[in-house]
């Protein structure tokens, strides 16, 4: 479980996330959703401490995160799968070598042992004899796939992706949000997602925040969600003609 | 007040670079990675560069010193002195702050710009160790090497043109290298030449990694890297200079 407790952040004279405060569930796919520029990324940062927040605490389960230095942060930290935008894979490291990654700087496993976690976590993600394949060489579904690859190779408590299904094809799109949902439930994390595509929202939407302006305006489910009654919300779910002839 | 932010945040992502690293393995990795990079795949250019200049000091001494009241052996002398004293420690360090600086800018911060240094973070990897430190390792380790091997083929080029041309007999030119020689001078432009890898590597990955935009500024830093690194390698030159030979 991740607490968020009233978090702001600004930059500048911009504020870009207002007094927050949600609770991500443990063993649950939550989701962050709202409109490109909504806050959705800076929200996401500040929980993993990419960003200091400029008032209010992120604990995970009861463990303060937010504002420590970073030698105080690192216990939690391996404790997280983060899965970027755009995959974030070291380009100079094969996939092997990417995944293997964590598990040589925070791991006294043997080259076996962490090779068979690479082949197992591989496995996971459903790509196989791609070991020695370079970021270059793989498709941007194949990407997202190792960085999940790598992001659950700890066998970490909490999973943050943001935006997972960007830049892909809807097929593939639905098989990564698929993976994430079932790698949720399989080893029983906290996994927070940002994403603004609503196929995602209402397959794997099990806990969903909706942010628009910086502010937290709804929370919900994947069952609540169509039958809101708040404007911008309506506004962001039924934005196409094709979401509105189906609620028609 | 831009220029001592700028400053500030140098000397905290060098701090941060300079820590103990969290497995040496990896570190040592990174290290091989990187003399192979900054330093074998600099031995082609730093030799055609070297001999060339060599060769070009030698034919200029000998227009220079053209009379019977002065020895030939000078030649050698003078090359010899000029390839260990500036030119190899010197030129050659402005030529890899090209290549080399430019390199490291440009891979961090295309690091920095497609979140792969983010990604080191959330990971709890102390990023500038990670990257940067095995960087600067490598150079202050292997630029000497290479200037070494510079100053070797500097002297050879002198040599090679002095016979080919007839301008400098082969025996005087050989007898004015051996002329004279200060073994300090050797310690001179190794204290150099350490300092000015220092200069290269550290100045170019903090380009590289405060980049903030695409790729405009990774073009943007990976050139601010090699002018900030030129001129403090001229600039620090003078003062090595000043304090080591006066």
């Amino acid at each position: 479980m991740i607490e968020v407790k009233n978090i702001s952040k600004s930059f500048g004279d911009q504020l870009i996330v207002d007094n927050i405060s949600t609770v991500f569930e443990g063993g649950k796919t939550n989701l962050i959703i709202g409109q490109s520029g909504s806050g959705k990324t800076v929200l996401m940062k500040c929980c993993i401490g990419l960003y200091d927040v400029d008032s209010g605490e992120v604990d995970f389960h009861g463990r303060r995160f937010s504002n420590l230095p970073d030698k105080k942060r690192k216990h939690i930290r391996q404790e997280m799968g983060v899965l970027f935008q755009g995959g974030a894979l070291f380009d100079s490291l094969n996939v092997e070598e990417n995944i293997m990654f964590p598990l040589n700087m925070f791991t006294r496993m043997s080259l076996e042992e962490k090779k068979e976690r690479v082949n197992f976590v591989l496995e996971n993600v459903n790509l196989v004899n791609t070991n020695n394949k370079y970021p270059a060489e793989l498709s941007g579904g194949m990407i997202k796939r190792v960085a999940i690859a790598r992001a659950i190779s700890l066998m970490p408590k909490y999973l943050f992706a943001d935006e997972p299904n960007s830049g892909l094809d809807p097929k593939t799109a639905e098989r990564i949000d698929q993976l994430l949902s079932s790698l949720t439930k399989k080893f029983n994390m906290t996994t927070v997602i940002n994403t603004h595509d609503m196929n995602s929202v209402l397959q794997i939407g099990e806990k969903i925040c909706f942010i628009s302006q910086g502010k937290l305006c709804w929370e919900g489910t994947k069952e609540t969600i169509l039958k809101t009654e708040k404007k911008e919300l309506n506004d962001f779910v039924f934005a196409t003609e094709l979401t509105r002839r189906i609620k028609r | 007040m831009k220029i001592l932010y700028q400053i500030g945040e140098y000397v905290i992502i060098v701090l941060q670079a300079f820590k103990r690293p969290d497995k040496g393995f990896v570190f040592r990795r990174q290290l091989l990675y990187d003399f192979k990079r900054l330093g074998v795949d600099s031995i082609s250019i730093i030799s055609i560069i070297s001999l060339f200049i060599g060769a070009i000091i030698a034919i200029q001494m000998a227009y220079n010193i053209d009379s019977p009241f002065i020895a030939k052996s000078i030649i050698g002398f003078s090359t010899r002195q000029m390839l260990v004293l500036e030119i190899s420690p010197t030129i050659i360090c402005l030529i890899l702050a090209g290549k080399v600086g430019s390199r490291i800018a440009s891979e961090i911060g295309t690091m920095r710009i497609t979140e792969q240094i983010d990604a080191l973070r959330v990971m709890g990897v102390n990023p500038p160790n990670y990257l940067i430190l095995p960087k600067i390792t490598a150079a202050m380790i292997y630029f000497p090497v290479l200037i070494v091997f510079s100053i070797f083929l500097g002297i050879l080029g002198g040599w090679i043109m002095g016979s080919i041309t007839g301008l400098i007999p082969s025996a005087d030119y050989i007898l004015g290298i051996r002329s004279w020689f200060d073994p300090f001078t050797l310690t001179y432009a190794m204290i150099k030449t350490v300092v000015f890898a220092f200069i290269i590597t550290s100045v170019s990955a903090y380009k590289g990694y405060t980049v903030k935009g695409g790729s405009v500024e990774v073009g943007q830093a990976s050139t601010e890297a090699i002018v900030v690194s030129s001129i403090l390698i001229i600039f620090s030159d003078l003062i090595l200079t000043q304090l080591l030979l006066t």
